[in-house]
């Protein structure tokens, strides 16, 4: 039915975390990136509903465009379409976590409802779109986005707390000016892997 | 089928099954069974269906924690303490919680949802709070946007003390498609037992005047829940400074004609600022300077700040902040017995005037208000 480019699951989830991470290498879900990272702890809660939401909407998206969008000819509304999906699954989600488990629910709190805006989720479904994924290629490829979105928080988060007891900053790039910075820099270092897997 | 309904169609399609799923979801989740509320200590046990907010979990069994918002989380007045471990303080709970609230868990009743057996305390107070039904006996334009509202309880009687408040329960209408509860002073005498009555300025957009001023006939039945507030006189010897504005002129006119009729308080002197713009958003100043004239420890002064020439005003003029604060450097006079200050109206009102009695030597826990926000 689809013509699914021939890339291993294994190589697709590593490039998807690392070479083409959704974050550093196509700026994907960027405001809450700089928001969030500020607090480590916020930024764990944030990265684990991310990751899960990507994954599970990935696979739930999947299945519209090959059984409802192509069959009937509206790709048109692709767009809006996904973004329904996407806002009814973070819904459900809220919900099931809420109802069986209420310790991750308030340490995913606020962040959750956000994610229903969160560009990086649109982006990579339209990416799976766009690149014709089969289905089991289209739910490692949601999974490893979240997870590199993940692991790029962590590390600025990381950087920031760093960051935050180093006096020598000058005070005009404090806070997201050198935030930023960092930013631009973490892209360049992760342009380094993209010699190993590609996956474009 | 047309190409052009495809589209809406699909997106209507794919919309109605998500919603389905989640309001199938809801229901199948939600459900946490039968719990029990206990309050104060085991001195009331409720059975109740578990999964909806505190706030109305207690309403439905007739106890109503006061909530001026009517629990959108907006006004934090639905304070509680919460005895089990609930989890910790939402995001939303926060702003209206001090760190000796947070630290005694004190929660909001309407963000607080009851999902197993919980402990509570109450004030006791709030037992006797209860929903009233009413119908509407009169209503009579007093301003060009205020209206005097008078309801008829159509059983039982209310007991209040004159500047405490009822909510207003407002059924859905028009675009609104729930029922909320808005707070209004009392400006009916606590003697008549049988009867409240409300000043309800037109707010643009608010969604329980446009209902009073747009909707509300003689006639109608409504629903009033009450009465809250600890806004009241108190008992000192120490000179009432009372400052109103608009509809702020209800808890005052309850308060002054009730101490007129019961002759309470007897040393106290009474001063009412009364602030309007023009003369149109002047009322009640004929049955106001009728008690002047007949109560001689009550002073009345009315001031408008934006009088035209044509209105021939004969009183005070200028913001009523200014009045006040010409009044209490050279008019009132100071003795032993000390003032109190009363307010009553917007908070940018309350906040202003809050600051004129501070420089004038009242003490802010003497000052007495209650803010609607």
């Amino acid at each position: 039915m689809i013509d699914a480019p021939s890339v291993g699951l294994l190589s697709l989830f590593l490039a998807s975390i690392l070479t083409s991470n959704v974050l550093l290498a196509n700026f994907l879900g960027t405001c809450s990136f700089i928001s969030i990272s500020k607090d480590f702890k916020s930024s764990m809660g944030l990265g684990v509903a991310v990751t899960l939401v990507i994954g599970i909407t990935a696979a739930v998206c999947w299945a519209v465009l090959y059984f409802i969008i192509q069959p009937l000819g509206i790709e048109y509304l692709s767009f809006i379409i996904f973004i329904i999906v996407i806002a009814g699954v973070v819904q459900m989600l809220e919900m099931i976590i809420d109802r069986f488990s209420p310790a991750l629910y308030l340490a995913l709190g606020i962040f959750l409802p956000l994610i229903t805006v969160n560009c990086a989720v649109l982006g990579v479904i339209l990416f799976m779109q766009i690149r014709k994924y089969s289905f089991p290629q289209a739910v490692i490829f949601g999974f490893g986005s979240g997870a590199g979105w993940w692991l790029a928080i962590m590390l600025l988060a990381s950087i920031r707390k760093k960051l935050d007891s180093n006096n020598a900053i000058p005070a005009g790039l404090k806070g997201t000016g050198i935030t930023l910075i960092t930013i631009g820099f973490m892209a360049m270092a992760f342009v380094g892997f993209s010699g190993m897997i590609a996956v474009q | 089928m047309s190409p052009i309904l495809v589209g809406p169609l699909t997106v209507a399609g794919i919309s109605a099954v998500l919603a389905l799923i989640i309001a199938v979801l809801d229901k199948a989740l939600n459900n946490y069974g039968d719990v029990e509320i206990s309050i104060n200590g085991g001195e009331r046990k409720l059975e109740v269906k578990g999964g909806s907010p505190l706030l109305s979990t207690l309403a439905a069994e007739n106890i109503f924690v006061p909530s001026a918002c009517g629990g959108r989380g907006t006004c934090g007045a639905c304070k509680c303490k919460v005895i089990s471990d609930v989890g910790p303080h939402l995001p939303t709970e926060l702003p209206f919680m001090s760190p000796d609230e947070i630290a005694h868990n004190v929660r909001l009743s309407c963000q607080v949802k009851v999902r197993k057996n919980i402990e509570i305390e109450l004030p006791r107070e709030l037992f006797s709070i209860k929903k009233y039904k009413t119908h509407v006996e009169k209503i009579r334009d007093v301003t060009h946007d205020i209206k005097e509202v008078l309801f008829a309880l159509d059983s039982g009687e209310i007991d209040f003390v004159s500047g405490q408040y009822v909510q207003l329960v407002v059924p859905p209408y028009g675009d609104i498609k729930e029922s909320t509860q808005r707070a209004y002073s009392m400006s009916s005498k606590p003697s008549d037992k049988k009867h409240v009555e409300l000043l309800i300025r037109l707010v643009p957009g608010g969604i329980a005047t446009t209902w009073v001023h747009k909707f509300l006939k003689e006639g109608d039945a409504v629903e009033l829940v009450g009465p809250f507030g600890e806004f009241r006189v108190h008992d000192t010897p120490a000179a009432m400074i009372c400052v109103a504005g608009g509809s702020g002129m209800a808890p005052f006119k309850s308060i002054f004609y009730n101490l007129y009729e019961t002759s309470a308080f007897p040393e106290k002197d009474i001063w009412y600022f009364f602030g309007a713009r023009t003369s149109k958003d002047m009322f009640y100043l004929e049955e106001l300077r009728e008690l002047q004239a007949k109560w001689p420890r009550f002073h009345l002064v009315a001031a408008l700040s934006e009088p035209s020439p044509e209105e021939n005003w004969a009183g005070d003029t200028g913001l009523i902040t200014d009045v006040l604060d010409r009044y209490l450097q050279t008019v009132i006079p100071k003795n032993d017995k000390g003032w109190e200050g009363y307010l009553c109206g917007s908070p940018g009102m309350i906040n202003a005037c809050i600051n004129v009695m501070k420089k004038n030597g009242i003490t802010e826990d003497k000052i007495y208000y209650d803010k609607f926000a």
